[in-house]
This record gives structure tokens, sequence and C-alpha cells, in this order.
């Protein structure tokens, strides 16, 4: 009943704190050119556009999918536009794949964005209405108490996180598109720098950025031609999303059910019954350092405790047996709205090779993985070298 | 959800009650409150929005022309057909003829005039498109489908659609100041405009659930009341619409301690807006004893780094002449000394 | 493909100032009782879950975060949510059960209005750089499309009255109807201008609702609904945001999403007895009846439309399960389902739905 579905080629803009050269159409146009014509093709070839970013009102536009039908090739056609928090890119691939699986479209766009200088992105997370509780932490301060937890829980020593930013950073230097290229970063300077939530650290927590991705998917007729004319594709093995509440009783927030339960579900139905084998790269939402850890056990490539011992080995750097994050991840790009679809689109450069400096050799299976709002949405997908 | 106040209206029907006081006519009436939130977007324009704004600063509009030969006045990023950005683009204007009207009897905040207007779609000589704005024609019977208009220009232009403050009849008094007009016309700094700045602000209306309502009318008399769900029993304060585990509206009040423990923390070194304590101070969970979920609140009366998960907390009330129905009443929590929660206790709420 | 069926639908009364907050939970948990009770499902059951909603309908960024809490999310579900009318959630819903990843989805709009200045709001819906700033409301957009037809002599505010009638006549028959009653287009047309030339009867009511559908595939719907409205067509399509570029008596984006969903503005194929138009002006059901092409024997939105009742983000998924619905009652064999989304008819869905 479902169709194959294959990435034909990824695009994304160089992200930055603030894109004063372009309009917000002008962002996503970036990333959707470079994508369309690493997919070589032309817009004109685009059956239908999916369009996501977070909350409107970082930009202050409503429903930009409106404004933004001209700039996406987009008259004339369907055009949806999704929104489900920080995990929206990853919800972008996850639907615009659907689309292709389900005989719908034969060639779909997925573009994600925020260009967040336009307001500000604390403003934006931080609007609290009438009658809720004082705000004591701003946004950062709503995970840090958690990442406590996680320490408190696994006996995690104190320089995990810092190994975590460090890695990412210097990854991000070998990505020409990341915001912060920080090559020269140590395990010092990050210990050094500013407390801003205790336990996280400045050099620890992801940059607001403006910055747009796009990705093209097609059916196996699209991959064939695409294949045919000498350029990789990037085979669809499996997708799956959960959502679970901001908060009830009983929710686990630094182990959430929804985020496992998402990952069994896509281990499932992708055949993969050892991750940390089978899994060559991995692409994981981690906006504080801390995070690397508490995914890697949510996800099931540790065991629930044992997620740091991963890092602390090594393991989680290019050269290292599950490389994650080669791209320098959301610790060196946060275009929030994008910052899913970028993680979806990195893990299919893996497998197609096209990651150029910050390629892991030889990976043929990659994962790609985003989560938004209070840990309860969570999309990811494992993409492939072949079609399995 | 049918059913009526004890004032013996019906719910639904609009019944305002001040967020400060308490109405003792309907006290299962939603609690309402403003909202409003703005700020000033500050939008880069690109090249093509660029060329455009710089020429509305020195009093000069363009268009663009499309593939099929259209010139689009204000011109397009990307051409609808084709999808490309403009070639170089034209003057247009400045008059022009009113294709479509409409009147504007009570103008909106914001809008480009503060007395009746008309909104227009004018397509400007030189044009195949139309350009939506405002025409100040005095009344609805001095507009109509044909009219020639021409720019009136604000004082101050500085490369925003809002330089052209609006359109007026052509024949409106006096021609306009030609010489004046191109004398005061900015652009002449050459400086191109890249930006714009433009203020959203927006006003709501904010209401509270029936749970939420009894909670914030318990907290203006110093009470601590959470809601528990009639499936699992579990007790939520502040409350939720529903519970969220099942789905159904929690239905009754529990009264509970200003007593419970911080099950984790962090400790708040950033400065931000709107911040009422220097830092650094301490954001913790906070589990009141019989909640089954936590807040954040604050935690002073000791310094940070005494702060402990586990850590017995008591509520620290703001003097009662400044209650009110809202949460902020409780200024902060503070250490009651007594032992730490065992960890086994608290674990699950992580 | 995979067949779909449209197997349940409920709305919540449309009503000026609703009792529930911008969270939508009071709205929805009273709807999502009712329509799981008549189809026999539970919160377990159901595959799929999928919204749709504003944030700067509620004034809180992530505004759509709190309406999970009325499902009962725990176990974890799957969901997805898009930021329009709850009608794209349903094609998101109708395309994942296509690929076999659920076989039953619950779709959920709401909106409440009240709580903002919604023709102020809706500004933000035009270009940011262009239009946007002059703050031009959605009632004044509408009209300059209205004085375009009545011009260009296609349509007249008699014309326009006359729908406005029919409508109301028509939503005496629905309970949650928001305006409904026995109105002359005379009486009607007596009544001044709100926006010249659109009249009070001409504009739907501003309120508060919220609306859920339930879709099934093949073998599921078959267990469950007697008689299911089998989804034979479903399609959207949008139009270019330059207002003064398009023609805007012309609804483009409608025909193409009406050809590519089967409704056929040929009138080709079995007659289409019942059309649910979402038509928030009087003039735009006349763009639409052209637009799709609809035969003078379909009857259009005998719920009385969104006229009636028009609860944001949630009414253009009301009349595709107001259509269904026609069908599962047995009052019409073939039924169609619009939703339209953006300021003067800018982008539309199609959803084309039979008896077997």
């Amino acid at each position: 009943m479902k169709q194959q579905a294959a990435v034909l080629g990824v695009g994304q803009t160089r992200h930055r704190s603030r894109r004063a050269d372009v309009s917000i159409a002008g962002l996503c146009r970036e990333a959707v050119d470079r994508a369309v014509a690493d997919a070589g093709l032309t817009l004109a070839d685009i059956d239908a556009v999916v369009l996501g970013k977070a909350p409107d009102l970082f930009e202050g536009v409503m429903m930009p999918e409106l404004y933004l039908a001209d700039a996406l090739g987009a008259v004339g056609k369907p055009l949806l536009r999704v929104h489900t928090a920080g995990s929206v890119g990853g919800a972008t691939g996850n639907v615009a794949a659907s689309l292709v699986e389900a005989g719908v479209h034969g060639r779909v766009l997925a573009v994600a964005f925020e260009k967040q200088s336009e307001s500000n992105a604390m403003w934006a997370l931080s609007i609290a209405p009438p009658f809720s509780m004082p705000l004591v932490a701003g946004a950062g301060g709503y995970f840090a108490p958690h990442v406590r937890s996680y320490i408190r829980r696994s006996g995690a020593p104190q320089h995990i996180g810092a190994m975590v930013a460090v890695k990412d950073r210097r990854n991000g230097a070998r990505n020409p598109y990341a915001h912060l290229q920080q090559a020269d970063i140590t395990l010092e300077k990050v210990q050094a720098s500013p407390m801003l939530w205790d336990p996280v650290r400045y050099d620890e927590t992801c940059p607001s950025s403006d910055g747009a991705c796009a990705v093209v998917i097609g059916d196996t007729a699209a991959a064939r031609d695409t294949t045919a004319a000498g350029r990789p594709v990037a085979w669809i093995r499996a997708t799956s999303m959960r959502t679970e509440p901001t908060m009830f009783s009983g929710k686990d927030h630094v182990n959430p059910r929804a985020g496992a339960d998402a990952a069994a579900a896509l281990w499932r139905d992708a055949g993969i019954t050892e991750p940390a084998r089978e899994i060559d790269a991995a692409e994981i939402y981690v906006p504080f350092s801390w995070f690397e850890p508490m995914w890697l056990e949510n996800l099931g490539f540790a065991a629930p405790g044992e997620g740091w011992r991963l890092t602390e080995a090594g393991e989680t750097e290019i050269g290292g047996s599950l490389p994650v994050n080669p791209s320098g991840g959301v610790l060196s790009s946060n275009p929030i709205g994008a910052s899913g679809l970028l993680r979806f689109a990195e893990s299919a450069l893996q497998v197609m090779g096209k990651a150029g400096e910050h390629q892991v050799d030889g990976a043929r299976t990659a994962l790609g993985h985003a989560y938004g709002g209070g840990s309860q949405y969570f999309s990811m997908w494992v993409v492939a070298s072949t079609p399995g | 959800m049918g059913g009526q106040g004890e004032c013996g209206r019906a719910w639904g029907v609009y019944c305002r009650v001040e967020a400060e006081r308490v109405s003792l006519c309907c006290v299962s009436q939603p609690l309402r409150a403003p909202l409003e939130i703005g700020f000033d977007y500050t939008r880069s324009l690109g090249p093509v929005l660029s060329q455009f704004m710089t020429a509305l600063a020195g009093r000069r509009i363009l268009g663009a022309r499309a593939a099929d030969g259209r010139v689009h006045a204000p011109p397009f990023e990307y051409d609808p057909d084709t999808s490309e950005p403009p070639g170089d683009l034209i003057e247009v204007g400045p008059e022009g003829t009113v294709v479509s009207w409409t009147w504007v009897a009570e103008p909106l905040d914001g809008q480009p005039l503060a007395h009746p207007f008309g909104w227009a779609l004018i397509r400007l000589d030189g044009a195949d498109t139309a350009m939506l704005h405002a025409v100040d024609a005095g009344s609805a019977a001095a507009l109509h489908t044909g009219l020639r208009v021409r720019p009136r220009w604000s004082a101050a232009p500085v490369g925003s659609m809002r330089d052209l403050a609006c359109f007026e009849p052509s024949g409106t008094g006096q021609p306009p100041d030609r010489d004046a007009e191109s004398q005061a016309g900015a652009g002449q700094t050459g400086e191109p405009v890249t930006m714009i700045t433009t203020p959203v602000q927006l006003r709501y209306e904010h209401t509270t659930s029936a749970g939420e309502s009894s909670y914030l009318r318990g907290l203006a008399e110093g009470r601590l009341l959470g809601q528990r769900c009639p499936a699992c029993g579990k007790v939520y304060i502040p409350p939720r619409g529903a519970c969220p585990v099942d789905g159904v509206p929690t239905t009754d009040d529990v009264e509970l301690p200003d007593t419970g423990i911080v099950t984790t923390f962090c400790v708040v070194n950033v400065p931000y807006q709107g911040q009422r304590v220097t830092p650094p101070y301490v954001a913790a969970s906070v589990l009141l004893d019989g909640a089954d979920i936590a807040f954040q609140h604050l935690i002073l009366g000791c310094e940070p780094d005494e702060v402990r998960m586990g850590m017995r907390v008591a509520a620290v009330w703001k003097p009662r002449a400044e209650w009110s129905t809202s949460p902020g009443n409780i200024d902060h929590f503070r250490p009651t000394g007594e032992p730490d929660a065992p960890y086994e206790s608290y674990a699950h709420h992580l | 493909m995979t067949d779909v069926a449209v197997i349940g639908f409920a709305q919540s009364p449309c009503v000026r100032y609703g009792d529930g907050t911008t969270s939508g939970v009071e709205m929805l948990v009273p709807i999502f009782a009712e329509v799981l009770a008549s189809t026999g499902l539970t919160q377990p059951d159901i595959g799929f879950w999928c919204s749709g909603s504003s944030d700067y309908l509620a004034g809180r960024a992530f505004s759509f975060v709190s309406a999970v809490d009325a499902i009962g999310a725990v176990p974890p579900i799957m969901e997805s949510h898009v930021e329009m009318d709850g009608a794209w959630a349903l094609y998101e819903a109708w395309v994942k059960i296509l690929t076999g990843a659920a076989d039953t989805a619950l779709v959920y709009g709401f909106g409440k209005s009240s709580a903002g200045l919604l023709r102020r709001v809706l500004a933000l819906q035009l270009d940011p750089y262009l239009v946007a700033p002059l703050w031009p409301d959605s009632v004044s957009i509408a009209a300059l499309q209205a004085r375009l037809g009545i011009e260009g002599g296609r349509w007249s505010e008699k014309d326009m009255a006359e729908v406005a009638a029919r409508s109301r006549a028509a939503a005496q028959g629905n309970p949650q109807a928001q305006l409904f009653g026995a109105v002359s287009a005379e009486d009607l047309l007596d009544q001044p201008y709100v926006a010249d030339p659109l009249r009070a009867h001409d504009c739907a009511p501003v309120g508060d609702g919220a609306a859920v559908v339930i879709l099934a595939s093949a073998e599921r719907a078959r267990e469950l609904c007697p008689r299911p409205a089998w989804i034979t067509g479903f399609a959207h399509r949008i139009d270019s945001m330059e207002l003064g570029g398009r023609d805007l008596t012309a609804a483009p984006s409608a025909t193409a999403a009406g050809r590519a969903a089967g409704a056929g503005p040929d009138g080709a194929g079995p007659p289409i007895d019942v059309a649910e138009l979402h038509a928030p002006f009087t003039h735009q059901e006349l763009i639409l009846r052209t637009a799709l092409g609809l035969r003078e024997e379909t009857q259009v939105n005998p719920s009385g439309g969104a006229l009636c009742g028009n609860p944001m983000f949630a009414a253009g998924l009301a009349r595709i399960g107001l259509a269904a619905r026609a069908i599962t009652a047995g009052q019409a064999d073939r039924a169609l389902g619009h939703a339209t989304s953006g300021p003067a008819l800018q982008q539309n869905l199609v959803c084309m739905m039979e008896a077997r």
C-alpha cells in the first residue's frame, strides 16, 4: 500500500543571527533553489509544497504560506503549512514524505524556515498569558532543571555537556552553512563560559538563527530519473511521529515516552533491531548539550542512564561508532522552524555521500530526529542509500 | 456545555467580570483580562523590495514587468507564473485609476487615516495590476471606479509603504507643488533602504476555564485549589482545561497546603526582560503536598547553592492587601528547614 | 488507491461569545465525546489525530498545544497540526490513512474569534511589506472583491441578499447555527452598508466554535458506519497572493481543486446533491458556484453555511463534515465539501464524497 519515497535534493541557507540581505521570501528561495538544483529539477517539476515553521509570532506574519505562494512556485499547486512547535521541521519532512508514499504526488518540496531576527525569539517564547505563573526563568530555564534531573538519575559526570558542545561546534566548523563556526573551541573554554541556567552554560546552548532548509522528495520514478542522471538519492525507509501532553502526572521529562515510542515504531518499521550498530550517523535535535546523552537513551541507542558513556568515549564524534550531529546540529544553527528539517536533510546528505567535510565515511543508513514543545512532539525518519 | 450561572443568565451570554474583583453574582463565570501582544518587527527587504522602498523614499513608485509582459505595481519579488525574480524595475504612476473601492466609516488602529476613508485597488499609470491603498476622498459619494487619484506623500518618507500616506482624488485642491516635492523627497541621500520597521500591536481578551477560575478565585482568598480528575484521581495545580491523561474536564476542587518540595531546579544567571529578582536565583519545580504535577517558582531565603533536589519549601505570600485573582499572590517559596524528601519519593515526578 | 470515508462528524454551537478559552479544550471535549460515541470508537481506537487552528486567533504562540489536553494523549499518540483551517488537517489525515500508517483518524478545528478583533487580525495574512503595514481589514478586502463583481455585471447586491436570505432560512434547521430566521432579501437590502457594497448580512458572523470529523479506511468504515461517505476526490490549490494581480471575481484555485477532486466544473459525472461551500461573504458563494460549475439542482449550504456560523479554522472542516452527514444520513448520494483560506478566496480545497 505504501509507496517508496526518496530524497532527491537538499538545500539550505547560510544560517546567521540576522540575514539582513534577504526578505522572508528570499530566505526561503535560497534554500529552495539549492534543493531543486541539487535534485536536477526546476520549480515547475514540483507537484506540491509543504511549508513548515514555528509560531507566526516570530515574524509577525499570519499564515505565511499565503504570502509565500508565489515565491515557493506554488501558484496553482497544493500548498500545506504544518506547525508542530519545534519539531515542525521534522513534521514537514514527514508530511511531504507521506504525500509521496500515499501515491498522491510524484515530487514534493518540503521547506521550513525561521527569520526570527525580525522579532526576538526570547520575547516570542516568553509571552505569558494573564493569570499564569510569573515567569521565573525564561525559555532556556525550562529545560535546565530537567538536565539536572538527568545528571542526578544517571550519575553522569559534569563534563559531559561540555564535551557535546565542543564536538558539535567543531563539527559546525566543517559545515559552511552553520551559523556558529568555532573550530578552536575547547573543553576549557566551554567550562569557563558563563553559567546561564545552572547546570547549563552559555557555550552549551543553541544560537538564535535566521535560516531555511528545503528538501525535494520523489517517488521511485523520480528517484530513477535522478540516479540515472548520476545523482544519488536517499531512500526514506521509515518515518514516525508521536505526541504527548506538555505536562501530566507521571510525565518523564528526561526520557519522554512519546520520544521512546516514536523511536521504537521507527526502528520496527525500518527493520532495525540494533540501532547503535545499524545507524551510521544520527542527526538529533540537541538544543542544549546535555540533550545528546538524554536523547541517545530516549532513542534506544543506549540503555537508560548509559547515554553519557557513548559521549564520553568519543563514540559520537565523526569517526566514532555512532557519529551524532556531524553537521554541528542545533547547537551550531537554530532557525527554530527549520532546525528539524535540517536534521532530516543532513541525515539524507550523509547517505547520499554529499556532506562534504562533515561526511561520515561510508554512511549508508542515517537517522533524522526532531522534537518540540515541552518535550512532547517527536518526529523522525530513517534514510538509507538503498531502497531496502 | 449549557447551564446557567447563579444570576440566572445562560452561559454563553457575555457577562463582564473584572479580573481584579470577584463578582458576587456568578462565581462560575470565567475571569477575563486584557492580553496585548506587540512588537516592532524589523524586516529586511532583499534586493527587489529594497529598490521599491528606496524609490518610495524618493517619491517614485516602481513596478516590475512579468514574463507575460504585464507590469505589476507594486512589484513582485517572484513572478506568479515563472517564479523568477524580476529584471530591472520600471517607474509607474504617480497617478492612477481606481478599479474598485469600499468605504471605512470607523477606521481601525494602524490604518492609514484616522477619519473615514476609502480603500481602493488603484491601477497606476503604466501598470497592469492594481495596488491596494487608502483614498482620502472625503465621502463615499466622492469615490467611484474610474476616479483618477494621485499620491499624497508623507512629510518624512523613510522608505516604506507608509511613505504613501494615502491617495487623493487628482482634482483635489491645488496641484502638488512639484518643486517642493522634489526638494523634500528623501532618497536624495542616495542611501538604499534595506529594512522597514512594522509595529504590530494586537489586543485580545483572555478568559479562563472553569477550573482555572476556581483556582484563581481561591488564590484571591489565600487558598491553593487544585483540581482532581474524576477518571484518574490525579490533582493538577494550576488546573488545565481537562486532565491531559484522560481528556475529561477536571471538576473537583482539592485544597492543598502551601508547602511542598523542590523536585528539580536550575540557578538562573542570565538577565532578561521582566525579571523580578537580580540573578543568580533559583527557579525550581515545586511539587505541593498532595499535587501530582509541579510548577515552576522562585526559591528565596537561602543561597542558590544551598538549594537541593528534595528540599522542603513553603510559600511566602505577598501582603493580603496586594492579593488578587493571581498566582502572583505567592511571592516565592522558602526552605522550611525540614529534612529533605527521599529521592524515591519524587523520582517519578522528574 | 485505498478507500477512505468520513464516518462521523460533530460540531459545537457557533456562538458570538463562547464560554470556553482560546485553548479550545472546552469546545472540544464534548464534541470529541459525541463523535466517538456516534461511531462506537474510543480514544485509544483512533490511529491518527490532526488539528487546525491559529495562534493569532488566540494571541499566543503554541496555542494549539493546550488543545491536546482534550485528547488524553497518554499513552502517546500519532498526531500533527496545521496552522490552517481543519479542512487541511483532514487532508493530511486522509493522506496518512492512504499510506497505511493509520486506519482511523480524528480531525478537529477550533477558533475563538471573540478573543480579538478578527477583521483586524486577518490583515496580518497580507503581504508583510507592501500591504499589511496599512492594516486593511478582511471585510474591506471582501468588499473590494464584491464591487468588482457588481460593476463587472457578475452579480448584484440583490443576488447577494438572496444568498443571505436563503442561507438564514436553511439555518433554521441547523441547531448549531449562530444566525437563522426567515427574512426577505428586500428587508436585508434596506439595511445600511458596513463596507460599501457589503451590508451586515453579506458577512459571516464573528463567533466561536469547533468541529470534528472521523475518517476511516475502507474495512473499518464498513464495520463502523452503515452508510459511509466515501471520499472519491480530495484536492486543494492556491492562487497568487497579489490581490491586485489576479481576477478577484473568479477563484481559479477553486476550479482547479474541484477538477482535481473530480467535481467537474463542466457538469460531468453524476449530479452533486449537496454542496457545502465555505463562503464567508455572500458574493463568494456566487463566485464558488461558478468556479465549481455547480448545477442548479445542487442544494447549496443546507446548513446555512458560513454566513450563519463561521468558527474560524473549523468552518471549512465543518462544511466537509456537514456534506458527509448528508450522505451518512441518507439525504444525499453525492456531496461536495469546500474550504477556503486566505483573503478573497486565495486558497481553496474540495472534498468529493459519495454513498455506495
